[in-house]
């Protein structure tokens, strides 16, 4: 292609008028993310039955609101039914003995026949006409309303985890021997977490099947690594802004920022005319590099690489000196 | 205040690796007593702190705290009447929790963990009192990450933690061995201090002799998961670390040559 046509095809206009309905996505996964949250920082868990569940509350939603009921109702069940997919995982963890990342996958796999199940077919739309509490066709009100939902969410949140039982489920991430000697029940407080990350995240399922008016059997795939990278890319930006550290509630409004920025940064990927395709290949590599960076900091610190060339240094040093002798 | 009735835990039973840690163990607490337990590695010390714990269940036997049967009880469930202090000093905390929010969590040991907030304003009060008995600084950086202190400091907020809510027995299991001498020396101190203040029930398992010897109203020492010695009140007050090797060679029938149990000078 020549690149006058090239440089021409990417009409800055067209890049800010995609961003308003990338923020309004980016809101969406970043209330995911707050779910991701939960099991991945405070309960040290990584739980991949998000993937199901994110579609799941986006299947019951738009199963409910086409079968005529109110989007608030079908929200609150599609936020039921994730509540109970975590409770699945947490079981199969905690009462049965299975690796947690293994459970979590489990939980996904099972939940892909019953969100078929659930859905009738492979994706619904919801009738056009239908009043919906956010809609594609109107982008501010979709960043309002998920904004509202995403803010309540976050008081929530930082309400529960300072709570004895919040507490307890931290403790419970942080040291579970510990736990266990201070008398909680660290199995129960596995489930509950897993339980109300799995809720949140059906959630966001549902405003993401309201947002863009019909739920697919594909709609949660990868949504473990995008809440994953959303929850990077906002505790580097929260890390980099306070470098004394924060409270809780900041850190959680970072990790919605988080989900914002990766959605802008997708939005502005479509507009290079980047090939789609590899959309998720680079997400990926973002999150295994932002992943790997702590380790690599510490191997900057201290490994035998360097150990290795300190020492030959150190000798060939020391012989130069006898020789010069 | 406790009671073992023919306490028996076998390790991987019926394998290579099979160990008999505990045999037919009886033991008896009087409220207030402060045992100390030596032996060698593997004698069953650690093994029968674990079973008072309820780390895991007994093979056999009876397990008595205050004259209620625990043996059938899940760790999380003694905790209620158990304080514990681990050799690890990493173990008895938790790292990235504020220091106040660890000992909220400790105060509600055994009780039902609701809605109510984690640390309350009439309890970091609280707090900051009781840490000046350390007196190690810590009243004053209460919001601090757990994660930051030294090992010291975090061995002795675990004591403090053990403490409350005026637990029926306390069970120190090495708990300075991992700390310089110093530091040690200290963290024992603010433990006699804690066990005498709250009249606590106290097992402490320690590999140093001497230690053994000072602290504590009486001595148990282990061998091959029994209990093959038991001295108390004026006998333990006269013991010297060579009463006590020449005493186990005649029980035991072997001499002490292991290095740990002979970490006493």
């Amino acid at each position: 292609m020549d690149l006058t046509v090239a440089a021409s095809a990417l009409r800055f206009g067209a890049l800010l008028s995609r961003l308003p309905g990338g923020v309004a996505q980016g809101i969406i996964w970043g209330i995911m993310a707050l779910g991701v949250y939960i099991t991945f920082r405070l309960l040290d868990v990584a739980d991949l039955s998000v993937d199901g569940t994110f579609t799941t509350g986006g299947a019951v939603t738009v199963a409910l609101v086409f079968g005529g009921m109110h989007p608030a109702l079908a929200l609150l069940i599609a936020v039921l039914a994730g509540l109970l997919a975590g409770l699945v995982t947490g079981i199969l963890h905690t009462k049965l003995g299975i690796p947690a990342i293994l459970a979590g996958i489990l939980t996904q796999f099972g939940l892909y026949s019953i969100n078929l199940r659930i859905m009738g077919k492979a994706n619904i739309a919801i009738q056009r006409g239908t009043k919906l509490m956010l809609s594609l066709g109107a982008v501010p009100k979709a960043i309002l309303v998920g904004g509202a939902f995403a803010l309540v969410l976050i008081a929530l949140l930082y309400w529960y985890f300072g709570t004895e039982q919040g507490s307890a489920i931290r403790a419970t991430g942080s040291n579970p021997a510990m736990s266990r000697a201070q008398g909680i029940n660290i199995d129960a407080m596995k489930v509950l977490g897993l339980a109300l990350s799995n809720a949140v995240v059906a959630l966001s399922g549902g405003l993401m099947a309201q947002f863009q008016g019909y739920a697919d059997i594909n709609m949660g795939r990868g949504a473990i690594v995008i809440g994953l990278a959303a929850v990077i890319i906002g505790e580097v930006l929260c890390d980099a802004i306070f470098r004394k550290g924060t409270s809780f509630w900041v850190r959680l409004c970072f990790v919605l920022v988080g989900g914002i920025v990766y959605y802008i940064v997708m939005s502005i990927i479509l507009w290079l005319k980047l090939n789609t395709d590899d959309l998720k290949l680079f997400t990926a590599i973002l999150v295994a590099v932002f992943l790997a960076v702590p380790y690599l900091q510490a191997q900057r610190v201290s490994s035998f690489h360097n150990a290795g060339r300190q020492s030959a240094a150190l000798r060939k040093a020391a012989s130069a000196g006898k020789e010069g002798k | 205040m406790l009671k073992l009735e023919h306490v028996s835990k076998t390790f991987n039973p019926g394998t290579i690796n099979e160990k008999r840690a505990l045999q037919d163990v009886c033991l008896r607490l009087a409220p207030g007593d402060f045992v100390t337990v030596i032996g060698g590695n593997g004698a069953g010390k650690s093994t029968l702190l674990n079973a008072v714990a309820g780390v895991w269940p007994v093979d056999k036997g009876s397990i008595l705290v205050d004259n209620a049967d625990v043996t059938g009880l899940p760790e999380h469930r003694r905790a209620a009447f158990i304080g514990r202090v681990f050799q690890d000093p990493m173990t008895g905390t938790a790292p990235n929790m504020q220091l106040e929010e660890n000992l909220a969590l400790a105060a509600r040991r055994g009780k039902r963990r609701g809605l109510g907030w984690g640390v309350t304003k009439a309890e970091r009060e609280e707090y900051h009192e009781r840490l000046k008995i350390l007196g190690l600084g810590l009243e004053d950086r209460l919001t601090v990450k757990v994660g930051l202190l030294s090992g010291g400091q975090r061995q002795a907020l675990t004591l403090l933690m053990a403490a409350m809510q005026d637990p029926k027995l306390l069970l120190l299991d090495e708990h300075t061995a991992a700390l310089d001498p110093a530091t040690a020396k200290k963290v024992l101190e603010i433990s006699d201090h804690i066990v005498q203040e709250n009249h606590l029930t106290t097992l402490m398992i320690t590999h140093n002799m001497k230690d053994a010897i000072a602290h504590g109203n009486r001595l148990i020492m282990m061998n091959e998961g029994r209990v093959i010695l038991d001295v108390s009140g004026e006998e333990k007050q006269h013991l010297t670390v060579k009463d006590l090797m020449d005493r186990f060679a005649a029980i035991a029938g072997e001499t002490i040559d292991s290095d740990e149990i002979l970490l006493s000078k």
